[in-house]
């Protein structure tokens, strides 16, 4: 059977600037083209909102008894959704921090959107920790190390209060970054805006950006600058969301290899939602051009790399486990995860994170879109059901026999879980509607690199970039 | 003239046409006035003006109309404020003082509180004039200090919003057909012409019925009572009593004697299906327990031990302790005391062949190794034949008058001139009996099956129930009178051995209730308070010698007359044992009726303490099931928590099983006093079988769960019962297939398929158990070990070792495993004293129970026969708590006394600390359970149930709101009270000033608190027993709670045996 094409370059089709400004920013300043699709999305995330609100309500009303967590199970449904989304982001800020760094090109067309899922991503995320708490009213201000008459401070040892400093910086840094790399593109629009009342608004969000050399200079450095913050930082947030459990004394979750393997999860999964994403978007916009089978195919191979760091990782879990002769971990390790009652979690995690992503060895599942979206599915599953086989499970049962006990959620955790899921839909939909979706200035800057740099060839006419081949992976 | 128009304008010719107006009208039509039926127009103008008296609004001048306006709005705005923000209440300051009242000091009470008749000498903690607590009065013989579970929760029942406030005339059915309610005249009316119906007979339709009394005032009452009516019969009925035992002195010695046990000489025990220790079986059991513990007690290095071997049926509390325990189905009880009595040569004793004869034979020996240090002890609900039998072992062993001793009856009702409840039944039917008055019990829920008792009771022309609840009796009786509850009445009663106390008031009769005394005097017609009947009483009856003015207020102060125990009498055995005849057969699945070890009878089954106390063994809460072992419900097919029918006396009941370890193979039990169908919120709680409502989906959380419907709050197993076989019957039970869940707190859900595991493949040291006669060996050898075991883990630790400044007192405590017979009195104690909300059957079963301290039950061993350990658990206050490092806002820190604090203010309830706490101790409010008493309430009602409810609560103690995390304190405000006192003399705290409330309530002196830094307080030493260890000290966590490993002291010479041997 023959392969499908894979796109050689990372633009394709008849291409000038022109046309790039016209297949991304008329998806804001032509409405028409949102068509059924995004309605029919947007109306999903609308009721998702909907119920979010409704859980949240409820929660502030009743109290954190409404869901299913129980003594010993104190932390279940609540603290995954916080770990399964702040993994998500984590894709975005990848892509356009580290890849920058690194002169990746490719990283161009899908960064903007990434990055859009980041905040979004951690805007979910956000919510749990806060009402996760038993009293959320205090909590909100009390976690801040704020000067008041008490002397009171915050507990610095504590793990969640590093929480509370890596998340916020992460969300802030990440805003700073999509909001600077979005200017340019702002301009572009004001420009090409009609409409008197969008022309203004833009005007005003794009900082009053001329594209004169001296903006440029300073973008590009502060551009940089940022990128060398959020570096750190895709590394950091998770580490530190890890520390929560890793430096407990909890069986399960008292494990040092959490740290680089949360991390590798958090792309693993964030790349999976990007594709989730961006597959079904590139066909409904007929973005193919810009988001070819070339982006697709690196984007499966990083999940595949990714994927074989967390299956290291529980290896290791189970190998130190055994090696360190500690009878508790071995108890939650082996005879609870593989043996016991939620044994089906982790079978399912093993079959979704550690299976299925193997499909990415050949060429040929990289290139079906149908394949890579399953595979994504898979993926995103089997992350959320790592950090419940690691955060629920490993609580229902450690020290004293008698204290083991069961957890069952109840509706308003998945009510939570749907309502920030269709959050995250409505969010994303929305951006795409109103933000350009695929960062215009740096696409043109691409395809002015791909064609030698020659500036005045792609203003005159649409070139023709080069034909896809076939079979070749360069 | 045509007048049919109303319309039609001024009417003319006065009363005529009015008259005429009616005229031609069909139907009955009202009116008012003359005015209004003549449709006048001055009447129509009245009618509509709104303010008709006046002359018109126009002659008011100006200054009047700005008067009388401003004077309305400071009216209006002066009435505005009041229940806005002013207090509605009154707050009257006190004119006087009362002496001794100091306000925020508790003040202490003696008096006595009833279980089953048997009165326990208690001290009432009061508050402001509230009762808030009840512990043991330490110089009552029933009690030393102690306190059993249900005696302690009698402070909820009196508080208890469901308690009947009125008297209602249920005969007159009003808006709700709950009764009218009515008052006390109108009751003295109808109940005097009722009486002078039967006066002419000498009442010879009249009947009352009452409970067990050991009361000697009530009892006169009574008498007193029956004396105006020679020919009236009074009648006694308690559906789980003393009868049998009473019965089966009478088959032994001729006459009803009480038997009374003296475990500080017992060396040897032998219970056959006796649990002495449980406060539902036994009204010693407090006392018993407290002398088999120091049986059992070891200091040091060694020791020696009483020895226990427990023939059971149901699993308790005896065959949890005990050093050999079989499992045994109570029909096979009688072959076995025979079997015993054979072997210890007992004339006339022939063995039973079904026993394993070689285990007999070694209990027998050993029990005569010990003379006048053995005895043989049984259970009240087991047949006279077996109490017989049982009075003529001890008298061979030789243990009257020194582990058995016998006096006369306590019980008033023990005497021929009282008649049972099938006599009443009987003249109920024949027409005999017409006017029935009930004090106390609940005959028409708890009678047995077969009496029929409200089918007969309907046939009565005058039925009067006085009781503290509106219940099931209450329903089919004309007049519901309330009583008082014992704290706020005066009365008296005795203890188990006789003592006599007083029962003095806490506080006035919250509701028109009036105690049984004052009840019988009013219808003696001699009305008096309870206090001059109770005081005329004594003076009269000769209890007191000497100054009786004196003597009565040394009675009332101490809460007992000291040194009135009954006279023991020596009974002469005057048994055929031949002669005697066994229990009827039981042919296939064994049912057997259990008092419930937290509700008793179903009297207290409105307590939600009570309720949600979770069982021992099974750790059950709020219902009843089908308990049965893991060999029939494998041989049944029937899965634990798995829904079943059960069958029993022609009456199906669907309900869970319960798989309970160490229960006999083809037996269930069920506990009595469940599915109560009135009698308040708490005990009608709904199950899936058609009664009212639904609770659990009003309860949030309770909503959606993959393995449950919730069904169930328990049955009624009284249904089952009959009066031929009121112990034991034979039944059947099948799957019907479904799971359900059940409320248990722990175990019994399929995380703990390998707790056994746990313990058998490493070394991990959860409960530390030693054989008596290895331990007397080795300890030291045993105290080596450990150290260096630890040491290696003490030294590679990283952490520094001090990193708290320690100085004053430093706070321990020591909880003995070998001594805790897992009662469940320290559970009860700290919800009184802590303020520990009731969370309700579904939070339970969510396990979001919220009690501070948990008694863990390990089997170990068979399944069918396990052996249990018992291990009380509350916050051990770590040294170097993992809690303390991972709370955000530092709500939980570290004192410079070692103890481990919460501060309630500043937690956010983030709950990390109960993940990172190893021992899980610390309890979340996952819901507003303290204010939103509710949660566990399933009819909505319009009683003021929480601001009465908020009336028990210790003021000392902060009442947690909702997203608060909670745990044991060490009683933190007992050791200030203590401290504020040592301050005020000068001096240290000294050793005993400080007794933390599990440690007052538990039975055993099991826990035992104190200062550590102190080398002679009693905590210090027992720390550094050779027994005692850390639980979890692998972890490092140095707690501050250290347990005393358990002992046990098998007979060498007997290998236990299997059910399977016993009964084939």
């Amino acid at each position: 059977m023959p392969l499908p094409p894979l796109n050689d370059r990372m633009i394709t089709g008849e291409q000038n600037y022109a046309t790039i400004d016209q297949s991304i920013s008329t998806m804001i300043t032509d409405q028409k083209r949102h068509t059924r699709p995004w309605w029919i999305m947007f109306v999903i995330g609308i009721m998702g909102t909907g119920m979010l609100g409704c859980a949240i309500t409820w929660l502030l009303y009743q109290g954190v008894g409404i869901w299913g967590n129980n003594i010993p199970t104190a932390w279940a449904f609540d603290i995954v959704n916080f770990v399964w989304w702040i993994g998500i982001g984590h894709a975005g800020t990848l892509i356009s921090a580290i890849l920058l760094l690194l002169q990746q090109p490719w990283r161009n067309s899908i960064n903007r959107f990434s990055e859009a899922m980041t905040i979004f991503a951690v805007m979910c995320a956000g919510m749990f920790p806060l009402l996760h708490t038993g009293r959320p009213w205090v909590a909100i201000y009390w976690l801040f190390p704020y000067t008041n008459i008490m002397a009171l401070w915050p507990q610095f040892r504590s793990p969640l209060m590093w929480d509370v400093f890596a998340v916020s910086t992460y969300f802030t840094v990440s805003l700073l970054f999509w909001y600077l790399g979005l200017v340019p593109d702002f301009a572009t629009l004001r420009d090409q805006s009609k409409n008197r009342f969008a022309k203004v608004l833009l005007a005003i969000v794009c900082l009053g950006w001329r594209g004169s050399n001296r903006h440029w200079h300073r973008y590009e450095q502060g551009y940089l600058i940022l990128a060398g913050l959020s570096t750190p930082l895709v590394l950091s947030v998770h580490s530190i969301v890890s520390f929560d459990f890793a430096s407990s004394i909890v069986p399960g979750w008292n494990v040092t290899v959490f740290p680089p393997y949360f991390v590798a999860g958090a792309v693993f999964a964030g790349f999976a939602m990007v594709l989730t994403f961006a597959i079904p978007i590139r066909k409904i916009y007929k973005l193919e051009h810009l988001i070819t089978n070339r982006h697709i195919d690196w984007m499966a191979k990083i999940i595949l790399a990714t994927g074989l760091i967390v299956a290291y990782g529980y290896m290791l879990e189970m190998f130190y486990a055994w090696f360190s002769g500690n009878p508790y971990e071995w108890d939650m390790t082996y005879l609870r995860r593989i043996t016991g009652p939620y044994s089906w979690a982790y079978v399912s995690l093993i079959i979704c994170n550690v299976i299925a992503p193997q499909a990415f060895w050949i060429p040929w599942c990289r290139r079906k879109l149908w394949v890579v979206m399953v595979v994504c599915q898979f993926v995103s599953v089997g992350m959320w059901l790592e950090r419940f086989v690691i955060i629920p499970m490993s609580l229902t049962a450690n020290y004293l026999p008698s204290a083991n006990r069961m957890y069952y959620p109840t509706v308003w955790d998945f009510a939570m879980f749907g309502g920030t899921i269709g959050f995250f839909i409505m969010l994303m939909f929305l951006f795409i509607r109103f933000m350009p979706v695929i960062n215009i200035f740096e696409v043109k800057d691409l395809l002015y690199k791909m064609l030698g740099n020659k500036d005045t060839q792609v203003a005159e006419a649409p070139v023709e970039m080069p034909e896809p081949a076939l079979g070749r992976s360069v | 003239m045509e007048f049919n128009d109303k319309n039609q304008g001024p009417v003319e010719g006065g009363l005529e046409s009015v008259r005429g107006k009616l005229t031609g009208k069909s139907g009955r039509s009202y009116w008012r006035s003359l005015d209004e039926l003549a449709d006048t127009p001055q009447f129509n103008e009245w009618l509509e003006d709104e303010f008709p008296n006046r002359s018109t609004l126009m002659q008011i001048n100006r200054r009047d109309l700005l008067k009388f306006m401003g004077a309305s709005m400071a009216l209006a705005g002066l009435t505005g404020c009041r229940g806005v923000f002013l207090p509605q209440d009154k707050v009257v300051p006190y004119v006087k003082a009362p002496e001794e009242l100091v306000p925020g000091k508790a003040l202490f009470y003696a008096t006595a509180v009833n279980l089953g008749a048997y009165a326990t000498g208690v001290l009432v903690e009061q508050r402001e004039g509230r009762p808030i607590f009840i512990q043991g009065n330490p110089d009552h013989p029933a009690s030393l200090g102690a306190l059993d579970s249900i005696s302690q929760a009698e402070i909820l029942n009196f508080y208890d919003p469901d308690r009947t406030n009125n008297i209602v005339q249920q005969s007159n059915p009003g808006q709700y057909a709950l009764g009218d309610i009515s008052t006390w005249e109108l009751f003295e009316e109808a109940i005097g012409k009722a009486l002078a119906v039967e006066a002419p007979t000498g009442g010879a339709g009249l009947r009352i019925l009452t409970g067990s009394i050991s009361s000697p005032t009530l009892a006169n009452a009574i008498k007193a009572f029956l004396k105006k009516y020679p020919n009236a019969i009074w009648h006694a009925y308690e559906p789980t009593g003393r009868g049998n035992a009473y019965a089966g002195a009478k088959l032994a010695f001729g006459k009803p004697l009480e038997t009374i046990y003296d475990f500080s000489q017992a060396k040897v025990v032998v219970s056959l299906d006796g649990d002495f220790l449980s406060s539902a079986a036994n009204p010693g059991s407090l006392r018993y327990a407290r002398d088999f513990a120091n049986g059992r007690r070891v200091t040091g290095a060694s020791g020696s031990m009483n020895r226990l071997y427990s023939f059971e049926s149901t699993p308790g509390l005896v065959g949890s302790i005990a050093d050999h325990r079989w499992a045994v189905k109570p029909s096979d009880i009688y072959g076995l005391a025979m079997a015993l009595a054979a072997a210890l040569g007992v004339a006339g004793a022939t063995p039973d062949g079904k026993v394993d004869q070689k285990a007999i034979e070694a209990i027998a020996k050993d029990l005569q190794s010990v003379p006048g240090g053995a005895v043989v002890v049984t259970g009240d609900q087991h047949s006279p034949e077996v109490h017989a039998v049982v009075h003529a072992i001890n008298e061979k062993l030789g243990a009257f008058g020194k582990t058995v001793i016998h006096t006369d009856p306590i019980d008033a009702t023990v005497s021929p001139t009282v008649s049972d409840l099938k006599a009443l039944v009987d003249d109920l039917n024949t027409g005999k009996a017409q006017t029935v008055l009930i004090f106390g019990g609940n005959p028409v829920y708890d009678a047995p099956a077969d009496f029929k008792f409200a089918d007969a009771l309907s046939k009565a022309k005058f039925r009067a129930r006085f009781g503290l609840y509106d219940d099931e009796t209450a329903q089919a009786c004309d007049w519901l009178v309330p009583v008082t509850h014992s704290l706020e009445e005066w009365g008296d009663g005795r203890a188990y051995d006789g003592t006599l106390s007083v029962i003095q008031p806490l506080i006035a009769p919250l509701y028109q209730g009036k105690s049984l005394i004052e009840i019988f005097s009013l219808l003696s017609g001699k009305p008096a308070t309870g206090y001059e009947i109770v005081k005329g009483f004594w003076k009269t009856s000769g209890f007191l010698k000497g100054d009786f003015e004196k003597e009565w207020r040394t009675v009332v102060h101490d809460g007992l007359l000291k040194g009135s125990a009954a006279t023991p009498v020596t009974p002469v055995l005057s048994l055929q044992i031949g002669s005697l005849t066994g229990p009827r057969p039981v042919s296939g699945l064994e049912v057997i009726f259990a008092t419930d070890p937290s509700i008793y009878d179903g009297r207290f089954s409105n307590n939600g303490w009570l309720q949600e106390l979770p069982k021992p063994l099974s750790k059950l809460t709020w219902e009843n099931v089908a308990m049965i072992s893991p060999k029939t419900a494998t041989s049944l097919g029937i899965e634990d928590a798995g829904i079943v029918e059960l069958t029993c006396n022609g009456v199906t009941v669907r309900t869970a099983a319960f798989v309970q370890p160490g229960h006999p193979a083809d037996a269930v039990t069920v506990y009595l006093g469940f599915g109560r169908t009135r009698g308040g919120v708490v005990c009608t709680v709904p199950n899936g079988e058609g009664r009212p409502g639904d609770g659990d989906t009003r309860s949030p959380g309770g909503f959606f769960n993959p393995t449950s419907s919730f069904d169930g709050g328990g049955f009624n197993a009284y249904l089952f019962r009959t009066s031929s076989a009121p112990h034991f019957a034979s039944g059947q039970l099948k799957a019907t297939g479904g799971v359900t869940t059940v409320a248990t707190t722990q175990g019994h859900s399929p995380i703990d398929g390998d707790h056994i595991k746990q313990f058998s493949w490493d070394d991990r040291e959860v409960v530390v158990e030693y054989d008596l006669e290895d331990f007397n060996k080795n300890a030291a050898k045993y105290v080596e070990e450990r150290k260096a075991k630890y040491q290696e883990d003490r030294d590679q630790n990283l952490y520094p070792d001090d990193i708290f400044v320690y100085n004053g007192p430093q706070w321990a405590m020591t909880i003995d495993l070998n001594t805790c017979i897992g009662c469940n009195a320290c559970v009860t104690a700290c919800q009184g004293e802590n303020n520990i909300p009731v969370v309700g059957k579904v939070q339970v079963a969510r396990h979001r129970e919220m009690h501070w301290i948990r008694i863990d039950r390990y089997y170990s061993g068979d399944t069918e026969n396990p052996q249990v350990a018992w291990q009380p658990v509350a916050c051990v206050h770590c040294e170097k708590a993992p809690c303390e490092p991972v709370c955000p806002v530092a709500a939980t820190v570290h004192s410079h006394e070692g103890l481990n604090q919460m501060v309630y203010n500043r937690c956010v309830g983030t709950r990390y600390c109960s993940n990172n706490c190893p021992y899980k101790v610390r309890r979340f409010n996952y819901l507003n359970y303290t204010d939103n008493q509710r949660q566990f309430d399933v009819r909505v009602d319009d009683k003021p149930r929480i601001p009465l409810l908020r009336m028990l609560n210790n003021p000392d103690v902060t009442v947690r709101g909702r997203g608060i995390m909670e745990k044991c304190t060490y009683c933190i405000q007992r050791i200030n009270e203590a401290r504020i006192e040592s301050k005020k003399a000068a001096r240290d705290i000294r050793d005993g000033d400080i007794v933390t409330a599990c440690q007052q309530a538990c039975p055993t002196q099991t826990i035992v608190f104190g200062n550590k830094e102190d080398k002679e307080s009693q905590v210090a030493k027992l720390r550094d027993d050779p027994r005692a260890y850390l639980l979890m000290e692998i972890l490092q966590t140095r707690p501050r709670t250290s347990h005393l490993a358990k002992l046990r002291n098998p007979n060498k010479e007997i290998t236990p045996v299997t059910p399977t041997e016993t009964n084939s």
